[in-house]
This record gives C-alpha cells, sequence and structure tokens, in this order.
C-alpha cells in the first residue's frame, strides 16, 4: 500500500507497486490530463511535479513515492502556473494539444526556478518535452511573455 | 542490444578461463587490450618485477573500467552527458547545471530515480532507466571522455583534477563510492563495467602502493 | 457530455438535415460514463442545420465534418459560419459532427474525411452557407415574433435587431423558433469585401481544453470496468505467429486474457500497465516464410538498379535525349535516397469500443475517415453499420497517419474488441513502439536527376526518375509518387520524369504533404546546383525560370525580401531557399544556417512566405507555417526507420526516432500573401520547401550536397 497526495489530497494505491505514476494517475485517479507519449522519458508528456520538482512520472513506479506530493496539470496553481496558462492563451500556443499539458508543467518548474529565463534556460528546461506539431516558436514567446507578466 | 554484449562477454570468458594467475609482462598488456570484459586481480601482477611496469600494467587493467562508457558516460568531455554503449550524446538533451545535477527544470532528477527503473513493455533497446541516490555527472576538470588512458592517469593523481583528493582518498573513492560501484549494477539492458568494485579496489590500492605510475601514452 | 446523451443526440441527428429540434435531455453526469465527447455536440441544443446548432444561452456549435488535431479546422470551420450568420466570436463553439459518409462528405473526396489540407478548401462554401441559412432563419423567426418585415432586421455581433420598433435580442431567443423555420433555397452569401470575422486573428476554439487538461482524446475515455488491450506485434513487415506461450502473461497481476488476432498476440487487462507487462510477458515464434527480409541498405541498391530501366512516364516534354546530346553541354547528376518515415503524432493510435444495451456499438476514435471506420468496424463486429457509431475523438496529431484506405487501424482494433465477449468497453492501444514499428509510413525513395546546361548558361533539359512505392496501391503511375516533379514549376524546354512502382510488404501511407516531401526536396536541392553551377543567384535564377508562375514568384519574392536576401550573412552561416507549391499553396521559405554542435546543421532562421488565398485565419495559418517547419526540419535532419539485415525494423521510440525539439527549433517568421483567390489548405504546404531550403544552404557552407537523409546519418558517419 502506498500513500501519497495527489493535488492537495490524501490517496493510496494498493496494486501492483511496479506500476507507473503516469497509470495510477490515469487509470486508477482517472485524471487524464497527464498524457503517455512514449513510456521511457523521451517525450515528457507525462510530466508532473513531484515534491514541487518536475518528474516523469512514466518512469516513476508508484512504489517509490510514498509520503510524497504529486501535482498534475488538473491541480496546478499559483502566480506561474497562471502566467504560464495566461500567455499560451494569449498565443494560442496548443496545436493538437496532446503534449500541452507536459510543456505546462515543464514551464511552471522552470518559472518557479527561474523567474526570468533567457532563451537557453527555457531551451535547457524544455528539451525534454516533444511536441510533434512543433509549436515550439510559441512555447518559447510564451514563456517570455508569462515571466514578462510576473514582473508587473 | 544488450544480448549481443551477453554473446561476447560468455565467449570473452570462455577464452580467458583457465588462463593461470601468474602471468606475464608481455600476456598482460596483450590481454588488457584484447579482453575488456573480465578484470584480473591485482594479485595476478606480482609477476611484473618491475615495479613501474606492475604500476602501468595495473593501470591499465583498471583502465578496462575507467575507459568503459557506463563511466566515462558521466565523465563526458563537454557539459552533456553519453548515453549507450556507443557512448553517443545524452537524448534527450541535458546538460550538466549546477553541481553536475542538471539545469534547473531538467535536472537528472527529472527522469532518474534513486535506483534503476525497470522499463516495462516499451523499447526493447531500453529495459531500463539507470538511478542512483548520487546520480550526476563528474566536473568538467574530470572529464574522461576522448581522453587516452595516460592522460586520464595524470589526471586522476593531479589534485586540481581530481576533486583535491589525495591518493588515498581516490583510492577509497573507487573502492566504495556508491556511484562509482552503479557501474556493477547498471540495471537491465546495460553491460555492467568487467570484474567487482572490490577488485578494481584494489588493482587501484596495488597502483597507488605500486608508485602510481601512469602509462606512457 | 457523456455517453447517455448519445442517443438523444442520434434522435436528432437522424431526422435529417435538421429541421427538427434537438430533444433536450439534462445530461446525466454520472461516474461511471466514459468522458469521451460523443459526436454531434450537446443535444439540448436546437439544430438549424447539419451544421449549426444554436443554445438558449446564445451559444452557436459548429458541427465541424473534420477532425480537429492541431490544423485548426474547428476554429477555420466555425470563422466561416460565424461570418455570414453575423455572430461574436465569442458566442462561438466548436464539435466533431456525427459520422456520415453524405452529409458530412469532404466535398472533394465524395465521403466523410480529412486530408490533402482540404478542410477550409471544401468547406469554404458550404460552411458559409450553413451561417447564412441559419442567420436567415433566425431573422425570420425574429420577424414572425416581432410581427416585422424580416428585410428590416439587421444582425450584428450576435444580436438581431429591428431598429424601427428598437427591439433586439440575441440569438437563444429564438433557438428553437428559428429551427422550424423553412430554410431559404440559396442562401445570401456576403462578398468578401464585407467580410468582418474572415481574415482576422481570431483565438482558436479549442486552446482552453488544452491548457487546463480537460480536452479529451481518444485515450483519456476511461469508463468504469474498462478493459485495456494492447496487441503484440511481430518485428519484421509480414511476419505471422506461428507459435505462442502465454503463461507467464496470464499469470500477471490484472492480466485477464490472452489472445492470437489477426495482428497478433492480444493481452486484455484491468489496467494499462497490466497489460504492458503481460505483452512483455509472452514468448511467441514468428514465421518470417512471407517476411520482408532485405535491410534498407538491400532495398536502397534494389532501387538504384530501376533507375536505368524503362518506367512510367510522368512528363515527357520537349526531345530529353536529343537535348542531353547537344555539343557543348555541362551534365549534372544525382542520386538522392529517402528513407521510410513515420508520423509519429504524440498520442499513439487508440480506439475505445462500448457495447449499448441493444448490442451496437460506440466506438470513439481520432477518426480521419470515419466513415470508412464505422464501415469497416461493423463488418469485424458482425453489425450493420447503423448499429456502430463512429465518435470522432480530439486527436494527438496524425499528420497522414489516421487516414488509411480499409481503415487498417480500425481492423486490428475492432478484431481485438470482437475477440470478446463485448460484456466491458474496451481500449485498444499503441504504445510508441507499436507505432513507430507499425509502418504505413512515408515510403522509401529513390530518385535520380539529370541537368544539362549549355553553353549560354541555360538548363536545357532535365530528367527526373523516381522509384518507390505506389502509395495508392497503384500498379500504373501513381500521380502522388511524382506530384511536384512531372508539374515542374520551373519552365525547361527538355523534360522527362517517370517512376517505378516498388512492391514491398512495408505498407506505404501518405505522410504530411505526400510525394512534396521528396520530390520537393529532389527539385530544390537540384535546381538549386545548377544555379551554383551556372553561377546565377538561386532567387534569381528561380525566378528567371518562374516566368508561367506567378504564385511562386510571388512567395518566393517575399521570402527573399523578408529575410533580406543578399545582404551580409553572419560569420560561419549560409542561407539557402526554396519554394514549393503543394496542395493549391504556395510556400517560399528562406532558411540561415550553420554547423551545430553534433556536426549536424543548426538551423536559425527560417522566413517563410505563404499564399494560399483568401486567408481565412492568419492565426491558425501562422501556426501551421511554424509547425510545418518544424516537422519538415525534424525529419529531414533526424528521421528514418530502417531495416536492419535480415529486415528487422531498427528504431522503436523516440530515442532513437527523433523529434526535433524546443532547442533544435528555429525562429520562423511568416507572412501571408493577400489574395482574393479561393482558400487552399496550409496544414501540409510548409512542411516541403524547409528541407531542400537547409540542404541549399548547407551545400552552401559545407560544399557537401545532400543525397541521402536524413543529414544526420551523413555527418556523423
Amino acid at each position: 500500500m502506498v500513500t501519497f497526495t495527489l493535488n492537495g489530497q490524501e490517496r493510496t494505491f494498493d496494486g501492483d507497486p511496479d506500476t507507473p505514476l503516469l497509470w495510477v494517475i490515469r487509470d486508477f485517479e482517472k485524471l487524464t490530463g497527464t498524457k503517455y507519449g512514449c513510456g521511457v522519458a523521451q517525450c515528457g508528456a507525462c510530466t508532473v511535479h513531484l515534491d514541487g520538482m518536475p518528474r516523469r512520472s512514466c518512469v516513476t513506479p508508484i512504489a517509490t513515492i510514498e509520503g510524497s506530493e504529486v501535482v498534475t496539470i488538473e491541480g496546478v496553481s499559483g502566480t506561474e502556473a497562471d502566467a504560464v496558462k495566461t500567455a499560451w492563451t494569449g498565443l494560442d500556443v496548443p496545436q493538437c494539444g496532446y503534449c500541452q499539458s507536459g510543456q505546462i508543467m515543464s514551464a511552471v518548474a522552470l518559472l518557479q526556478m527561474i523567474p526570468k529565463p533567457t532563451d537557453a534556460d527555457i531551451d535547457g528546461a524544455m528539451a525534454g518535452n516533444i511536441c510533434r506539431c512543433a509549436t515550439y516558436h510559441r512555447i518559447r514567446a510564451a514563456i517570455h511573455n508569462a515571466a514578462s507578466s510576473m514582473e508587473g | 542490444m544488450n544480448w549481443k554484449f551477453a554473446i561476447t562477454g560468455v565467449a570473452a570468458l570462455c577464452l580467458f578461463v583457465g588462463a593461470g594467475t601468474l602471468l606475464s609482462p608481455a600476456s598482460v598488456a596483450q590481454d588488457a587490450k584484447t579482453d575488456t570484459k573480465t578484470l584480473k586481480p591485482a594479485a595476478s601482477f606480482q609477476s611484473i618485477a618491475n615495479e613501474r611496469e606492475r604500476s602501468v600494467a595495473l593501470f591499465q587493467e583498471a583502465g578496462k573500467v575507467i575507459q568503459h562508457p557506463r563511466c566515462v558516460n558521466c565523465h563526458p568531455a563537454t557539459d552533456r552527458p553519453l548515453q549507450g554503449a556507443n557512448m553517443h550524446p545524452h537524448q534527450p538533451p541535458v546538460f550538466r547545471g549546477d553541481g553536475g545535477m542538471g539545469l534547473p527544470g531538467m535536472q537528472c532528477t527529472t527522469c532518474h530515480s534513486a535506483d534503476n527503473t525497470p522499463v516495462v513493455g516499451q523499447a526493447d533497446t531500453i529495459k531500463s532507466i539507470p538511478g542512483n541516490p548520487a546520480w550526476h555527472l563528474a566536473p568538467i576538470e574530470m572529464a574522461w571522455a576522448g581522453k587516452s588512458l595516460a592522460q586520464i592517469c595524470q589526471q586522476i593523481k593531479d589534485p586540481a583534477r581530481n576533486g583535491g583528493k589525495t591518493m588515498d582518498e581516490i583510492v577509497e573513492h573507487m573502492a566504495h563510492d556508491e556511484l562509482v560501484g552503479w557501474g556493477w549494477n547498471p540495471g537491465a539492458g546495460r553491460e555492467p563495467v568487467p570484474g567487482t568494485q572490490a577488485e578494481f579496489g584494489e588493482l587501484i590500492s596495488a597502483w597507488v602502493k605500486s608508485g602510481a605510475a601512469c602509462p606512457a601514452s | 457530455m457523456t455517453i447517455q446523451d448519445i442517443k438523444a443526440t442520434r434522435r436528432g441527428f437522424l431526422a435529417g438535415s435538421g429541421l427538427v429540434i434537438g430533444v433536450a435531455i439534462a445530461p446525466k453526469m454520472l461516474p461511471a460514463a466514459p468522458t469521451g465527447v460523443h459526436a454531434g455536440g450537446d443535444a439540448a441544443l436546437a439544430p438549424m442545420n447539419a451544421f449549426v446548432k444554436i443554445g438558449t444561452d446564445d451559444t452557436v456549435t459548429v458541427l465541424a465534418k473534420h477532425i480537429e488535431f492541431g490544423q485548426g479546422p474547428f476554429t477555420g470551420l466555425a470563422t466561416l459560419v460565424a461570418e455570414e450568420l453575423d455572430a461574436d466570436w465569442s458566442q462561438m463553439r466548436a464539435v466533431h459532427s456525427p459520422t456520415d459518409n453524405k452529409v458530412y462528405a469532404n466535398l472533394m473526396f465524395g465521403l466523410q474525411g480529412t486530408g490533402g489540407s482540404s478542410s477550409i478548401a471544401n468547406s469554404y462554401e458550404q460552411m458559409r452557407k450553413a451561417g447564412a441559412t441559419a442567420r436567415a432563419m433566425l431573422v425570420a423567426a425574429a420577424a414572425e415574433d416581432w410581427k416585422v418585415p424580416a428585410s428590416e432586421i439587421t444582425v450584428q455581433k450576435g444580436r438581431i435587431k429591428h431598429a424601427a420598433s428598437g427591439k433586439e435580442s440575441g440569438f437563444g431567443a429564438f433557438a428553437e423558433k428559428a429551427a422550424r423555420q423553412t430554410p431559404p433555397a440559396e442562401p445570401k452569401l456576403k462578398d468578401p469585401r464585407d467580410f468582418v470575422l474572415i481574415g482576422t486573428e481570431l483565438p482558436k476554439l479549442d486552446t482552453h481544453g488544452k491548457i487546463n487538461g480537460t480536452a479529451i482524446f481518444t485515450l483519456d475515455i476511461t469508463p468504469d470496468n474498462l478493459l485495456i488491450a494492447v496487441v503484440a506485434h511481430p518485428e519484421h513487415f509480414g511476419a505471422t505467429v506461428k507459435s505462442f506461450d502465454d503463461a507467464e502473461a496470464r499469470k500477471v497481476q490484472g492480466v485477464v486474457d490472452v489472445k492470437q488476432v489477426p495482428a497478433g498476440i492480444a493481452v486484455y487487462a484491468d489496467n494499462t500497465f497490466a497489460a504492458l507487462k503481460g505483452r512483455d510477458a509472452l514468448s511467441i515464434e514468428w514465421d518470417l516464410s512471407k517476411a520482408e527480409t532485405r535491410s534498407s541498405e538491400e532495398l536502397s541498391a534494389d532501387y538504384r538498379k530501376l533507375f536505368g530501366e524503362k518506367g512510367l512516364e510522368a512528363a515527357n516534354n520537349g526531345n530529353v535525349d536529343e537535348a542531353f546530346k547537344a555539343p557543348g553541354l555541362q551534365t549534372v547528376e544525382a542520386e538522392i535516397v529517402f528513407p521510410f518515415l513515420a508520423h509519429a503524432p504524440m498520442e499513439p493510435l487508440d480506439a475505445v469500443f462500448i457495447k449499448a444495451d441493444d448490442g451496437s456499438v460506440d466506438i470513439y476514435n481520432g477518426a480521419q475517415f470515419p466513415g470508412m471506420d464505422q464501415e469497416v468496424a461493423a463488418k469485424i463486429l458482425g453489425l450493420d453499420e447503423t448499429k456502430v457509431r463512429v465518435n470522432t475523438q480530439l486527436a494527438g496529431g496524425s499528420f497522414g497517419r489516421k487516414a488509411q484506405f480499409g481503415s487498417p487501424y480500425i481492423q486490428e482494433a475492432a478484431a481485438v474488441y470482437a475477440a470478446t465477449d463485448r460484456s466491458r468497453p474496451l481500449k485498444h492501444m499503441w504504445t510508441r513502439e507499436d507505432d513507430i514499428r507499425g509502418g504505413y509510413y512515408r515510403p522509401m525513395y529513390a530518385h535520380r536527376m539529370r541537368g544539362a546546361i549549355n553553353a549560354q548558361g541555360q538548363i536545357t533539359a532535365w530528367e527526373q526518375v523516381i522509384v518507390g512505392q505506389s502509395i495508392m496501391g497503384k500498379a500504373d503511375l501513381d500521380s502522388t509518387s511524382v506530384e511536384g516533379a512531372s508539374n515542374l514549376p520551373y519552365t525547361i524546354p527538355n523534360l522527362r520524369v517517370s517512376a517505378h512502382n516498388v512492391q514491398l510488404s512495408v505498407p506505404p501511407l501518405w505522410w504530411r504533404s505526400v510525394g512534396h516531401t521528396h520530390t520537393g526536396f529532389a527539385v530544390e536541392t537540384f535546381v538549386d546546383e545548377l544555379f551554383q553551377k551556372i553561377g546565377k543567384d538561386p532567387v534569381e535564377g528561380r525566378l528567371a525560370l518562374l516566368g508561367e508562375k506567378p504564385r511562386h514568384a510571388g512567395v518566393l519574392r517575399k521570402a527573399a525580401e523578408m529575410a533580406n536576401w543578399g545582404s551580409p550573412v553572419p560569420e560561419g552561416r549560409a542561407r539557402g531557399v526554396a519554394v514549393v507549391e503543394s496542395f493549391g499553396t504556395f510556400v517560399g521559405q528562406v532558411v540561415e544556417v550553420s554547423v551545430g554542435p553534433e556536426g549536424a546543421p543548426r538551423v536559425h532562421k527560417v522566413w517563410v512566405a505563404v499564399d494560399c488565398g483568401v486567408a481565412v485565419n492568419p492565426n491558425v495559418i501562422k501556426a501551421q507555417m511554424e509547425g510545418g517547419v518544424g516537422y519538415g526540419l525534424g525529419a529531414v535532419l533526424f528521421d528514418a526507420v530502417t531495416l536492419a539485415k535480415g529486415g528487422k525494423i531498427v528504431q522503436s521510440n523516440f530515442h532513437d526516432y527523433r523529434s526535433i525539439r524546443i532547442n533544435e527549433m528555429p525562429d520562423v517568421a511568416v507572412e501571408i500573401i493577400k489574395s482574393s483567390e479561393k482558400p487552399t489548405g496550409v496544414g501540409e504546404p510548409g512542411v516541403p520547401p524547409v528541407g531542400p531550403a537547409v540542404a541549399n544552404a548547407w551545400r552552401r557552407l559545407t560544399g557537401a550536397p545532400v543525397r541521402q537523409l536524413p543529414i544526420v546519418n551523413i555527418v556523423s558517419a
């Protein structure tokens, strides 16, 4: 039995302890904003915040997160999250949209660590998130916009 | 990917079984070049009378570990770690960052855990995501990628390029450091470095005791 | 919206093209209901016609006959409706229409389907008429209610007004009454000069749900008691199951059943991880007797053997053989080999099947040809087509992958469902490996180019031979193999283009921009090489041969102007250019390239000029150009699916089938040529020029022409 916090609520899981957090969130908790894209930490579609840090949930066995706090796209909040979502909306970043939960979770984590990121900071933090529609051009602009809006 | 190594590993074992513990200096040198899959015990180098030659031979043997992709991949020459048996740039692209722990938003811990994590039902070329509590890159001054064993040897002895370690501390690090030890337990789908960490530690210890001589080239 | 609404909606829909009010049933938000969005939108809304529903809350819902997987049809089709309806953009909504090959036919295909960058092109008048019809019905309803002449009523930004009486209303108050009006036979459409929405940068309708995790894709449909199924596929194309042992798989906690199905061995489980773990535990012996066992290298050699043989004629102008015999000629030759490419949409293929009480089945999937999916599934499930409802879902990309003749993916998924007793809903999903190794690739192609330059520095002859699979499965000439080459835009007096169809057991498919993925590259790199030989500027050289192609010339000039072509290029960089027409849209691109950290091209900037006729939504057009550049660039730099010696597929996931990432994405500037021509598509045309433009810059930078893709393989070899 594993106990953890999901978007502020205590949850337990007593299935296969090898089950990746991704599938616990999606199949058992039915929070489907967190996506499956590769299963091997290559694409970032499954990014959540684990104890405040970005984490690929597809390579995180549920047994390893006992007592941890998990935040998904459905629960992410605060100044950075608000700024990111507003900037994403303003530039209509998503195309198919499937990867965007992961993109946003990574972008929020970046801004929490570096409130005014450079292009190099953005490359560093976001290179793990694949977007097959290649919305990268707008992702970069939206992160800059979000950073600017937080200054104001 | 891994089955190939498994097969060559078995072949190598067959070749060198019964080679005995007393080897001539010539055969030691030759074996060091051809057999990278097994690690000879430090004691087997006693036959080399010349201390300097013995010391060099010991380090060359230890070089099978040091120059193995498992070790070199995290001692890269740039800020980007390497990956896999062919030592290609790490995918996804990740970079050194503070303390070799990755960049903000993309630290090692974004994907790597305290333990090797088996990957189930996915790519047959990615059987596990490697992990260790201390998972990080070696500092840039300790870069090994692209260097000769002789250069690496000099570097290991140089406190300016070995993290300020004394030779005793080097022995301790090689013999007991947990992240170094990961090389012998690299997770499914990855070829471990040869021998055991204890055997490797003994080679380094014997090398230091024999004067820590470095290969000429 | 929930599954509970489906029956009500179907009644509304089946009543025809919309003169019946949908039955208003409050949605039952049962926790057991799947979260999938059923086709056709809210049943409580009053349908004006097959495409427009209006709610009492003033919302206007457009039933999009085209799937939304990122190229923007929800927004584009709603823009067309809103324009003629005189709606306010804030009241517009869009959902997928139900499946109907007649009512919702793509007017270019003759059946319901999305592809060929045709969504706006084929809907331009149809959707405007749908909006104009709804407007006329609202006006008629208001006139009846207010007892004033319809001709005195105006509509603006979603408000219906009668100036003389001072009466005013939103749409909602008249929605039900309007639905009972007789629609006008020929609704009057606006003069384009009066457009207020078309041509403006309207925000997209589907953005909101995609930034907060609430947008539902097929994979997100999770009804209670759901069974998850994955299939173990062979690693060779054409291989079949010889024998299998499922003992270990059945021991996995959560695995419910294991069955042999046409596609391989299916594992059924209570959750996704159990299904994956169970599949891993199978041991299967494959029969390779009918499998493709040649490697990509061997295939390439076999393809090139065909260069010298007589092929299928695609173009033959002037006299190429004579032209090459002329004295004093300089001839240039090139062979270019293109690899198999996987589409690799972010959401791997998936489908959900749910049986209703009456035995009929709802299918939820990213249906690109929903009518075909319906037909195929019905056959496999042993049901009448009317008993199978395909509910098109938002899809995590496609790039062509979901548009397949005979719906082979749905065949696999339906067979997996048919092998159960249907007592439980079932989700069939592919992993990334199933996707990368699943075939239906952009085929491998080999091109041989020959060009002749006379003493005056004119290109006098051009011969191109193209070898590869026919995507359309043809024995004779397949136009998709030669499009962009057989209709070479450049005026060259002697032109011959021929093709050879190759048979392989690797299934082919169209991949974002289809034939132009390779013909655009071959034509635009080869012509550039010829200009370099002649010593002509790549832009001036092209313009001189585009005399009869003003729209090509227009985008080329514009892109060159944007890039300030001819101005000094920063040290260590070079520029390249290409112009390609595809799907009736013209795109010119200039790129600026240096040698990147891996020794491969680093593309810093791409200037894009696009002419797609009337620009319905410039925001979407720019997004598609940006995305097309990234998609095309990633493939040209990094991607190949290769068959190893013996025929096994090498790549399997994003670690070895690389996607372009943000650190590799260039800055992209887009300008749209002002035009009053009918609108054409933008989903694909941004892709073809970027590869040749980069290769041209690379050749000028390094001296090395790109003869094999992806480029990263050449530079690291």
